[in-house]
């Protein structure tokens, strides 16, 4: 299957490494042939609707605003922002349309959604190149991981729509209704997947609002449920700003809202959910503690650091940005690891070579750099590989801080970016300890070569999603999300369900 | 203030009767029945106002104790085998069903209603002890499991518990309402600190004694009786309660306290629709949602290596 791919990447860049650092000279990363992908694939119009009951439409105040290629800066294409009117507009589409779609049998629905996975799989490609030049994420991922993991994940809760019965949540669980989805801008389609696939095969009908960074390739699922024959108003799409979606959040007539992005709008989603009936799912910040024991497989803990943290740029909500790493391997590691930092290729995302794209936006960059400069300022010890950056677009050299306490804003802070801050630890104990030191909890990492050390500390560990001996791996049949502020509820699996039924 | 009963039935008599002994009714938390430390009480009358005892008035440093007893308790009630949980919670209803008669008269005299009636309330809260005794080993195979991911991976979802639990007992269920929401957040393993019913606290604070000789560590459950309001907004804005159970709150107040809660991203179960014009039927039989509000799902991918033709790949 497709999806193996994602799941074999570490594997395969392990044994390019093991070539490579095998060499005594090696060439310099940037000494690679540019082996682009071709843009030709993808036809992005010079502008685009909102997308309410099955129609593109402009926004009622007629706004549009304009999306950039983040590794060039170049003007991708314009594109209507939804304001209140148009959310009303949208949310009365997907009412009107929820009384049909959720008295479908579910296996027609069912079938909607296999066609929808479907066609995914046959535009993969022409998405990837799309995905990768409105986020600015090498094709690498798009190609390997994004696109296969949202065609998978549509296949996976199509065949749960007419099994709804056998999912644990008693004999005939009803839909909740319309749903307000808002999802952020770092897995674009991914995101839109892992929430209009349960939502739809659960029976509600969905208003979805894409970041406004990235809002291309939900309208260009738009036009595959189009293709797909889906009926009109059970998926809406309207990109725009924070406003939007917090005219989604409280629009009367939406009855389960989920959200994927920051804690802070994540709180402030709780408190205007407040006192409704309105079912609740965030999946917030994080701050991953990578933890690194003296017996670890050295080479394969460091594939899985740079996975855990140079992964999309390390914008990623379950990032492994903290290494926890036993102090009597650091220097071993930490020698290991820059070397490896070495050889990542930083450059145009849609070069089949490039390990690492460009940074979303501006306003992330900047956020980024002030967050690193703070690192710095406040003590710890900062360290890029020789890396250089292109001169139009945002970037940001993947950064490595040593020298780091649990005291620092980066050892506290998401920075949702390539930078990663080593602590280190003695015993088992204190790692769990510095691990779970942190408001977050959502995801973690064990390196160790011993089975029941892992099984002890992951017991141990408050987070939900825990990576042994691996990281970043995803799957839609492996339910995630986080403990504490990193939100509540699951997505994925027969638990993802949950947050789209009536239990 | 309180206006003491007048000894019922011995006026007419010349010999005088036995003078019973009153139970000073205290807090339970940590494990020791302290008084509230702020030296507050309330009177606590029957129905039909006639007075039963002071409770305690419990203050905000009383729920920031309990809680801090509440978070010490934790490592090792989570950490208990579910055997261990399940035959503890058993022991409550072993213990319950030896002080009967007492809760009874508690309960009928809480909620005015006859013998029988409180009768039926009591043994079906015992049962529910039983029933959720019975859940604790269970719950992590109906609720978890492992995942056919698409990779070399063994991958398997449990559920664990999600901290501390904020509990509003319902206001007018005094004990089949209580026993109904504090026993599936602890079957679980979550410790909690609960609030009793504001008129009805008596059954509350007897039951704290009936988890003292249960083998239920100290500062698993931790009863404090008061103003519901008062008590519950340290509670909801407290940043080391994990989670919330809003019962015993009104529109009004379960609002209030949903918005504080997510200072810290609280799971919320929010008040449950009310059945009928009677309220709430606490003697339905339950299913598992009063659980799974307040477990985590933590999912562990690990490699599985493939040891086929083309070799050992760990």
């Amino acid at each position: 299957m497709s999806t193996d791919n994602a799941n074999n990447m570490d594997k395969r860049s392990s044994s390019a490494d093991k070539q490579s650092s095998s060499m005594d000279k090696r060439p310099s990363a940037f000494e690679y042939a540019p082996a682009p992908e071709s843009r030709a694939i993808v036809d992005i119009a010079p502008s685009y609707g909102l997308f309410i009951d099955g129609e593109f439409t402009e926004a009622a105040d007629g706004k549009v605003f304009k999306t950039v290629s983040p590794s060039t800066e170049e003007v991708l294409s314009e594109v209507a922002q939804a304001g209140s009117e148009d959310v009303d507009r949208a949310v009365g589409a997907a009412r009107k349309a929820f009384e049909k779609w959720s008295a479908l049998p579910g296996s027609e629905r069912a079938k909607y959604l296999f066609r929808i996975a479907r066609i995914i799989q046959e535009r993969s490609r022409e998405l990837a190149v799309l995905e990768t030049l409105d986020n600015g994420k090498p094709i690498k991922e798009t190609r390997d991981a994004d696109l296969p993991l949202v065609a998978a994940h549509f296949f996976y809760y199509a065949g749960w729509a007419d099994k709804l019965g056998h999912a644990g949540f008693g004999a005939n669980p009803r839909p909740l209704g319309v749903a307000g989805q808002v999802i952020p801008w770092n897995f674009p389609l991914l995101m839109l997947a892992w929430k209009i696939a349960p939502a739809l095969a659960a029976g509600n009908t969905v208003v979805l609002k894409p970041a406004e960074t990235t809002p291309l390739s939900a309208l260009f699922f738009a036009d595959i449920c189009r293709q797909a024959g889906l009926p009109r108003g059970v998926v809406n799409i309207l990109p725009g700003y924070g406003d939007a979606g917090a005219s989604i959040v409280a629009h009367p007539d939406v009855d389960k809202v989920a959200f994927t992005g920051s804690t802070a709008v994540g709180k402030e989603i709780a408190r205007t959910v407040a006192g409704t009936r309105k079912k609740l799912t965030l999946e917030l910040g994080g701050k991953g503690a990578n933890i690194v024991f003296d017996d670890a497989p050295i080479d394969q803990a460091v594939e899985g650091i740079v996975t855990g943290i140079f992964f999309n740029q390390g914008q990623v909500c379950c990032a492994g940005s903290r290494l926890l790493v036993q102090e009597s391997v650091q220097d071993e590691l930490l020698h290991s690891l820059k070397r490896r930092l070495s050889t990542l290729r930083l450059g145009d995302p849609l070069d089949k070579n490039t390990d690492i794209g460009a940074i979303n936006s501006a306003e992330q960059l900047a956020r980024i750099t002030a967050l690193a400069e703070q690192g710095e300022a406040e003590g710890a010890e900062r360290w890029s590989p020789a890396c250089e950056l292109p001169s139009a677009g945002y970037w940001f050299a993947p950064t490595l801080f040593t020298n780091v306490t649990q005291a620092h804003t980066i050892a506290r802070d998401e920075i949702f970016g390539p930078v990663l801050s080593v602590l280190t630890f003695r015993t088992p104990e204190e790692a769990v300890a510095k691990a779970n030191n942190t408001p977050y909890g959502l995801s973690a990492g064990i390196w160790t070569e011993k089975g029941s050390r892992i099984l002890a500390v992951a017991n141990k560990l408050r987070a939900g999603v825990v990576w042994s001996n691996t990281f970043n791996k995803f799957d839609p049949t492996s339910p995630f999300g986080g403990y504490k502020e990193s939100g509540f509820g699951r997505e994925g699996g027969r638990h993802g369900l949950e947050a789209y039924l009536d239990v | 203030m309180s206006e003491k009963p007048k000894n019922p039935k011995n006026t007419e008599k010349a010999e005088p009767q036995r003078l019973s002994v009153f139970k000073t009714y205290k807090l339970y938390v940590g494990g020791k029945f302290p008084r509230s430390e702020s030296g507050r009480v309330y009177e606590v009358t029957d129905p039909s106002g006639k007075w039963l005892a002071n409770a305690p008035l419990s203050s905000r440093k009383d729920a920031r104790d309990a809680v801090v007893a509440a978070r010490k308790a934790f490592g090792a009630w989570s950490g208990a085998t579910a055997y261990n949980r399940g035959q503890v919670l058993y022991r409550v209803a072993e213990m319950l069903e030896g002080r009967k008669a007492q809760f009874v008269q508690e309960v009928a005299d809480a909620e005015g209603l006859s013998k029988p009636k409180a009768t039926v309330q009591v043994d079906a809260a015992i049962d529910r002890w039983v029933w959720y005794a019975g859940w604790t080993d269970k719950i992590a195979q109906v609720v978890g499991g492992g995942n056919p991911v698409a990779g070399p991976f063994f991958n398997l979802s449990s559920p664990e518990p999600t901290g501390v639990v904020a509990v509003l007992a319902p206001q007018e269920s005094s004990f089949l309402g209580l026993v109904s929401v504090i026993a599936p957040v602890i079957a679980t393993g979550n410790t909690a600190v609960v609030i009793a019913s504001e008129r009805s606290p008596l059954p509350a604070l007897s039951l704290g004694e009936v988890l003292a000789t249960s083998d239920v560590p100290g500062g698993v459950v931790n009863v404090l009786s008061g103003r519901t309001a008062e008590i519950a907004a340290p509670l909801a804005a407290h940043q080391d309660v994990n989670a919330i159970d809003l019962a015993g709150a009104d529109d009004v107040l379960a609002k209030e306290l949903e918005i504080a809660a997510a200072d810290n991203l609280k799971r919320v179960l929010r008040p449950q629709p009310v059945d009928n014009a009677d309220g709430i039927d606490w003697f339905a039989t339950p299913g598992i949602e009063r659980m799974t509000a307040f477990l985590e799902t933590k999912t562990v991918w690990h490699p599985t290596g493939s040891l086929g033709a083309s070799g050992s790949s760990y």
